[in-house]
């Protein structure tokens, strides 16, 4: 048996990741704990700050809002432009809820919200990936755009949820008799809930069933040759990811005190794409890092009067040229293809 | 046992004007290597294709232990035990030699059972076993990018065997290995070949001779004849027809 040497790309790389690589250190790992630690420390550092914290709680929706999108393209290579559908009705669920029947626990409106995104990602999922022909990803791309437009623009002339001025005044979400106004302890509570969805979604794409994922995401059709109904495990990752949005949705309804049609539409899809494509698809970390990153310059941007109008199209430059020179995101200059994939055996070490 | 594990009759497929297969009928019985031979274009590999369900055939049947599958699915079709090798190596260059396997391995398992990756640690010594049958088991937390030619096709045999299929169909298995690469991979095959039946798609003739006990002949999309190794030596009409062709 004749022996090529390995053909492996390690002179492509640049030589810190080769240092790093034989050190064999977890430097995903340590970028994970490093944003939790400084997620942690926010609320302390910036207890005097109200904007601030408003600012990151935001943010801290927003990514799981980016999450979800990063278990479908990152993962699963769905190309999802509906993330947004599934926030948006979401938050107008729950804020006619509060509205019509002044009901706005927590128990009931989120577990409430994530049934509503669950659902709606099934539906979806039944039009686009589990026909009889296996779809493309622009078919699932134009289809999930298609809803999310369609939502739109039926909510903006719907004059029972506010037609175009949208839902404002939304009830404040309760536990009991408390109330989470903005602030440190709604900021607290959307960190454990991101930390649960964060875990959760790390368990999933790190178990034997995201195995199948990272094999379907380099040979799908292979995959149904070995026994696997591929499109099922895609529409259970959608519906996860729907039931995540759904989630988002409604703290961000809670927190904002409001939802409008602009939070349904494909402008809040196409920038959730930007989040999870500038930090790092299919690292969960990343697009964290791509929504915090985004959102924190927008933040600070805003009030400087000559890039105010032409910040979309920035964005839209950044995202052009992460796609064209760093499509793995800005997690892809520190982290190997291999430990991003990772090993899924009892025997593998990534 | 049913004495026909695959039972194909009277296929037919058509890519546009050209006759890829032309009533084929072809059996295949339970525990039989059998060969599929013919010159390049005779339809050998769309006729493999056709079985594990890559093409749908035009007109014609297939049934698989008893079992009528012609429209069936792929997925459905591995599931009953039909398992296919293609002819350009498709392992996923991104994982481990060792989640390969593991990923055919664990395809009968269903979906609750994955998320709480109930079987990571029992597949594991079926997983090594299968490694170590195809000398792969030093490698196995090597990424399969990495494997030479011949070893990741070694690497897709033992990924297709994984997940014990009763019918194994192999297009061109050999193909890009050196002398002794065939030499060893008919080894392979001849070693555990009590354990399913094997359709193969080869050009190697004397590789093919060497591992199984029935050929078809394809010509033209039309089977030529049939029969054992020496039958088909013999045949005047595959002599006049294929072997001067080659």
């Amino acid at each position: 048996m004749s022996r090529a040497t390995p053909t492996g790309t390690a002179s492509a790389v640049p030589a810190f990741r080769v240092v790093v690589a034989r050190r064999r250190v977890p430097v995903l790992l340590l970028i994970e704990l490093l944003v939790a630690l400084v997620l942690l420390v926010v609320p302390f550092a910036l207890a005097e700050r109200i904007e601030l914290i408003t600012l990151m709680t935001n943010v801290l929706i927003l990514s799981m809002l980016a999450i979800s999108f990063d278990l479908c393209w990152g993962y699963s290579g769905i190309m999802s432009f509906g993330q947004a559908f599934f926030f948006g009705v979401s938050g107008y669920v729950v804020a006619l809820v509060g509205r019509d029947l002044a009901f706005s626990q927590i128990w009931g409106t989120l577990p409430l919200a994530m049934l509503i995104g669950l659902v709606l990602a099934l539906l979806f999922a039944l039009f686009l990936l589990l026909g009889r022909r296996t779809p493309t990803p622009i078919f699932v791309a134009l289809g999930t755009l298609t809803g999310s437009y369609a939502a739109e623009r039926l909510v903006s002339g719907w004059r029972y949820v506010g037609a175009g001025n949208g839902l404002s005044s939304v009830k404040l979400l309760q536990a009991g008799s408390y109330e989470f106004v903005e602030g440190v302890p709604f900021y607290l509570l959307v960190l454990g809930l991101l930390a649960v969805v964060y875990l959760g979604a790390r368990v999933l794409v790190r178990s034997q069933f995201g195995l199948v994922l990272a094999g379907l995401r380099q040979n799908e059709d292979r995959l149904a040759f070995f026994g696997y109904h591929v499109q099922l495990f895609k529409a259970a990752v959608f519906a996860v990811a729907g039931a995540i949005a759904g989630l988002s949705g409604a703290l961000y309804a809670y927190h904002q005190g409001f939802i409008g049609p602009g939070n349904m539409g494909p402008a809040l899809s196409t920038i959730v794409v930007i989040y999870a494509l500038l930090g790092g698809a299919g690292t969960l970390v990343g697009p964290v890092l791509g929504t915090a990153f985004i959102e924190i310059l927008s933040y600070w941007l805003a009030d400087i009067d000559v890039i105010k109008p032409v910040w979309p199209i920035v964005l839209g430059l950044v995202l052009l040229l992460v796609v064209t020179f760093q499509p793995s995101g800005l997690l892809g200059m520190l982290v190997s293809t291999r430990e991003r994939i990772g090993s899924y055996g009892r025997r593998g070490r990534a | 046992m049913p004495e026909t594990l695959l039972e194909v009759r009277g296929l037919r497929k058509r890519f546009g004007a050209l006759r890829a297969l032309d009533g084929v009928d072809v059996t295949v019985r339970p525990g039989s290597f059998h060969g599929l031979i013919g010159p390049n274009g005779s339809g050998k590999s769309t006729l493999l294709k056709a079985i594990a369900g890559a093409h749908l055939p035009d007109a014609g049947s297939i049934a698989f232990a008893g079992r009528d599958i012609t429209r069936t699915l792929p997925y459905e079709r591995a599931r009953l035990g039909l398992c296919l090798k293609f002819q350009i190596t498709a392992v996923m260059t991104e994982l481990s030699v060792y989640d390969n396997v593991l990923l055919a391995q664990q395809s009968g398992e269903r979906l609750p059972t994955l998320l709480r990756s109930r079987t990571r640690r029992l597949a594991d010594r079926e997983v090594m076993r299968a490694l170590e049958r195809f000398r792969l088991a030093h490698r196995a937390d090597e990424l399969a990018g990495g494997l030479s030619h011949g070893e990741q096709q070694w690497l897709e045999i033992a990924m297709a065997l994984a997940p014990k299929p009763r019918l194994l169909l192999l297009d061109e298995p050999t193909g890009g290995m050196s002398l002794e690469e065939r030499r060893a991979t008919g080894e392979l095959l001849q070693g555990i070949r009590a354990s399913f039946a094997l359709v193969i798609v080869e050009h190697d003739l004397d590789f093919i001779k060497n591992i199984c006990d029935h050929l078809t002949v394809l010509d033209q999309g039309r089977v030529l004849d049939d029969g054992t190794v020496a039958e088909i030596e013999r045949s005047p009409r595959v002599q006049e027809v294929y072997v001067s062709r080659i």
